[in-house]
């Protein structure tokens, strides 16, 4: 017996603090749409859904969403989250974070999370910016951003969230836009589908400290021009009049982007996405696209099926409990050698 | 002929040797065969942090004393009647240790020139450059007589010398007269699995046997008298061992589930191992990536309704400690087990000290109190594990449970209890259906809020590290809530003196002229010393603390009882300047050790009889 649920009934009671135009607001929208429908695939009511957030502007989301919800500390809600999944596996965890909470005071928790391929759909919203301490740079920022901290540019470069997701042998990653409420819904049901961790990472507009830097492919007027909207099993063909298109420049090994009907190039040489190619070389490629040479890859990249770590745990729980060397703590306390003294 | 021997009711044994020659097995060995016999035991093992340091060098000295007694035994003793060197290092590093009527038995074959050199000694006689003429000398050529027991064993070189700590604890076992027959039992089950080792071993075993029974070397022999233990079934039992016992404990009287989330670290690994294999009891481990993460991921199990422990050592509880403030602030039972060890920073892992006990108290950011409790024991660590679970969950804190390297590493023998008799663990969860639920609202009596699990209909909410609404639990910054927070959460933890015991003295509970303080696991020595004083008619308690915040209620009123305070305990003053903060009209002399190693009986005793006659 499942509720049948509208996005009303994931709205909390509490005011939405987040600054006007930021686009936080989008993916709560996002959030709140995706989560009737993920609650009817999986049969849960809404109880069984918590939110956990670490320290940012993103993760006040908790107290946004009518669900349980914990808003942790900078960088542990991987850790928390973690821990609230394989206590009580029964739950749909999702895990709030930002560039900074995940990547750098966060970066252990979150790359061993994907390593575990614990249960756990981890939303990274990704601004390039520290937001909450008011501009400065983050483990995103491109290399020379001119922020508080960074007054004559970074001199660092930045991660590319999905190629760590990759590297850390996650077995799902997509990406999306802020301002694409439909299209982050999509991935955020993927996402609940898969088990495992998923990183859904979404390219997030920061009005205040870091506006516009995603705009030159985001930007609604040239969004189908420089991006690519990834489905399994398609061919990945992209451009307002679907005319360009990805194939594998074979001397290089890289990806090149083609125009479909120029050099004699057809439809037909088009890659095809699989997302749930084991082997992560494309996946790898296609999280690397950066514009201008590229298009930006979106959508679902990576959804390959493995085992979970909170089923493992379960599972080993269970096989040691149908063999037991001890039933009860009187067992346990007299396992080994004892001695009666009469 | 019946053999001669001379019954004595306490004796000390150190044996000591390379890391790799098997001497914490071959004076656990000893241990469990006088335990099983019914005597008092208790044990120390003094290992270094290197796992195989050079072979024969000083670092590479690796210790285990056992303190073997007709009575009850609180201590592994301070100096040994017998010390087993296997080499020149392992003398020259324990002869401090021996008493001067003490024998001492080395393997002659490995007092080599190069051996000698290798530890440093200098000197033609190195019994002479160690001041250990007088001792009585034991040369035996361990590894020419193990090699010759083995001859035909078909074993190869390394397995055999590898067996000759057994050639040791033979001669021991003839020395005090103790049957064969426990350690026969253990290669029996040991090497279940590889049944080649199981005759070599016991034919060392007895070879050391026969050894010593048949050369005039040994002038003695000894028996240790029995008196008349207590009817029941006993086992022996580590501290790291029983801590984890006592949280599984708990876990099956709250009936839930029991969730540790751990780093390796020494000397608290073992309670994560013993944890580990007790999936039979549906006890889920995490070995975690950080010290930070064993804590998040406790806190994120107590979230979702889960018994959740995490364990460390003193430079973990340093990395907990931001998210020990979360674990306040959320008011989540959390138990963190804190096994101590030498510090600062890395210090001396393997070393024990109780030098955590201000981080425990005040090492996190802003007001942040929780309890703080501590064992004495190694049997003792399976109550207060107990009981550290049992306050978290009722009280719903986070509670910090002071073990240390010393009773976590050392056994005795345990009378083993009955779970029925330990009391029952109700925390305060909300059961579905309850209307109106405020995650902040509390029980009247202890202040505890209740605790709604997820997955439960219609009780969702959120909380976490922001201060929070006195009854919404949602973000607050109005300055009069948040006073009124700082004081509650203050007030909660005050109230648990109300359902901890009052505090016991040892000795005149009326009063008298000198009462000895300690916590933690320095009861042994304090306990065994103040004894001793008052068997000779010495005017001298002790009080022996293991609620440390809060203080039990009666504290004041015992210390007023006494003309004269020592707080003594293994660190600079951390527990006497609590309680003089606690208490500042009260005197407090010291008495402190930071040496990385256990008080001595006869240091104490020495300190105690100044501070009476003065």
């Amino acid at each position: 017996m499942t509720t049948k649920y509208a996005s009303q009934d994931f709205k909390s009671d509490q005011e939405v603090k987040w600054c006007p135009g930021c686009g936080d607001h989008a993916i709560l929208a996002a959030v709140q749409k995706a989560l009737p429908e993920v609650a009817e695939i999986l049969g849960y009511g809404k109880e069984r859904f918590t939110f956990v957030s670490g320290i940012g502007c993103s993760s006040r989301f908790p107290y946004y969403v009518n669900t349980y919800g914990f808003h942790g500390i900078h960088g542990r809600a991987a850790a928390i989250a973690t821990g609230i999944k394989v206590a009580n596996p029964a739950l749909s965890v999702w895990q709030i974070t930002g560039d900074g909470d995940a990547l750098a005071i966060g970066g252990n928790h979150f790359i061993h999370a994907v390593r575990r391929n614990i249960d756990l759909n981890i939303i990274l919203f990704d601004n390039q910016i520290y937001g909450l301490t008011k501009g400065q740079y983050s483990p995103t920022s491109r290399l020379g951003t001119v922020t508080k901290t960074s007054p004559f540019g970074t001199v660092e470069h930045p991660f590319v969230p999905g190629e760590i997701v990759l590297g850390a042998r996650g077995t799902f990653f997509a990406r999306t836009l802020d301002s694409d409420v439909r299209l982050t819904a999509e991935c955020l049901v993927a996402s609940a589908r898969h088990d495992g961790t998923s990183v859904t990472t979404v390219l997030q507009n920061c009005v205040i400290f870091n506006d516009g830097i995603h705009r030159e492919y985001a930007d609604r007027n040239v969004r189908d021009e420089r991006t690519i909207v990834l489905r399994h099993g398609e061919p990945m063909i992209y451009g307002k009049n679907r005319d360009r298109g990805l194939m594998i420049d074979h001397e290089n090994l890289r990806l090149k982007s083609v125009k479909i009907g120029e050099n004699g190039i057809t439809e037909k040489d088009i890659l095809v996405h699989n997302m749930e190619n084991p082997n992560p070389g494309i996946h790898m490629m296609l999280v690397n696209m950066k514009f201008p040479d590229f298009p930006v890859a979106l959508g679902v990249i990576r959804a390959v099926k493995d085992s979970t770590y909170d089923d493992n745990v379960r599972e080993q729980i269970e096989r040691s409990r149908q063999h037991p060397v001890c039933s009860c703590v009187d067992d346990l306390l007299r396992s080994g050698s004892t001695w009666t003294v009469e | 002929m019946e053999k001669q021997f001379i019954e004595t009711d306490d004796v000390v044994i150190r044996f000591s040797g390379d890391s790799g020659d098997g001497m914490q097995l071959t004076g656990t060995l000893f241990a469990d065969t006088a335990a099983v016999l019914g005597n008092g035991v208790s044990t120390f093992p003094d290992f270094p942090a290197e796992i195989r340091a050079p072979q024969g060098s000083l670092a590479g000295v690796s210790g285990f004393q056992v303190h073997v007694g007709s009575g009850e035994v609180r201590t592994p003793g301070d100096c040994c009647d017998v010390l087993v060197a296997m080499n020149p290092a392992a003398l020259k590093s324990n002869a401090h240790w021996t008493k001067p009527t003490s024998s001492i038995i080395v393997d002659s074959d490995l007092f080599t020139e190069k051996n000698i050199e290798k530890a440093g000694i200098k000197g033609a006689d190195i019994f002479e450059s160690l001041k250990l003429t007088d001792r009585h000398t034991i040369y035996a050529p361990i590894t020419t007589l193990t090699k010759e027991c083995l001859a035909g064993s078909g074993l190869d070189n390394k397995s055999v010398l590898r067996s000759r700590n057994m050639f040791a604890l033979g001669i021991c076992f003839y020395m005090f007269n103790q049957p064969l027959t426990c350690a026969e039992k253990y290669f029996e089950t040991r090497f279940r699995k590889k049944p080649q080792f199981i005759e070599p071993n016991k034919l060392v075993l007895r070879g050391g046997y026969n050894y010593a029974a048949s050369v005039q070397a040994i002038p003695n022999t000894y028996r240790i008298s029995v008196s008349n233990p207590r009817k029941g079934v006993y086992r022996n039992i580590h501290g790291n061992q029983a801590t984890a016992w006592g949280l599984i404990a708990a876990s099956e009287k709250s009936g839930l589930p029991l969730f540790c989330g751990s780093y390796p670290i020494t000397p608290a690994t073992g309670i994560l191992e013993e944890l580990a294999i007790r999936k039979d009891l549906g006890v889920k481990t995490l070995q975690v990536e950080d010290e930070i993460a064993g804590i998040c991921t406790a806190i994120g199990a107590a979230f979702a309704g889960n018994l959740a422990v995490t364990t460390t050592s003193g430079p973990g509880l340093s990395l907990k400690s931001e998210a020990l403030g979360l674990a306040v602030m959320a008011e989540l039972p959390v138990v963190i087990v804190d096994v101590q060890r030498g510090g600062p920073s890395t210090g001396m892992p393997t070393k024990a000290e109780q030098s955590d006990l201000s981080q425990a108290l005040w090492g996190r950011n802003g007001e942040c109190p929780l309890i703080v409790m501590s064992a004495q024991s190694p049997a003792d660590c399976f109550a207060k594990a107990f009981l550290a679970a049992k306050l978290a969950l009722e009280h719903m804190t986070p509670v910090i449970l002071l073990s240390d390297g010393f009773i976590a590493n050392g056994s005795e023998p345990w009378r083993i209890p009955s779970v029925a008799d330990f009391p029952g663990i109700k925390p305060p969860t909300v059961p579905e259906g309850t209307a109106g639920y405020m995650p902040y609202a509390r029980d009247a009596e202890r202040l505890a809020r209740f605790w709604a699990i997820p997955g439960t209909p219609g009780l969702e909410h959120r909380i976490g590290g922001l201060e929070k609404d006195f009854l919404r639990g949602s973000p607050s910054t109005d300055p009069l809530n948040h006073q009124l927070m700082v004081d509650t959460r203050a007030a909660k933890v005050d109230r648990v003196a109300d359902f901890i015991p009052e505090q016991e003295i040892i000795g005149d509970s009326g009063g008298g002229d000198l009462l000895a303080v300690g916590w933690g696991g320095t009861f042994g020595h304090l306990y065994t010393a103040v004894s001793q004083m008052r068997a000779e008619g010495g005017n001298v308690s002790l009080a022996h603390f293991n609620h440390i915040s809060p203080l039990p209620k009666n504290t004041e009123s015992i210390f007023g009882k006494f003309r004269n305070i020592v707080v003594c305990e293994l660190n600079s003053g951390q527990f006497a300047n609590y309680l003089r903060m606690k208490y500042p009209r009260m005197v407090f002399n010291q008495y402190n050790k930071v040496q990385g190693l256990p008080f001595t009986v006869s240091e104490l005793v020495e300190k105690f009889n100044s501070l009476l006659s003065k």
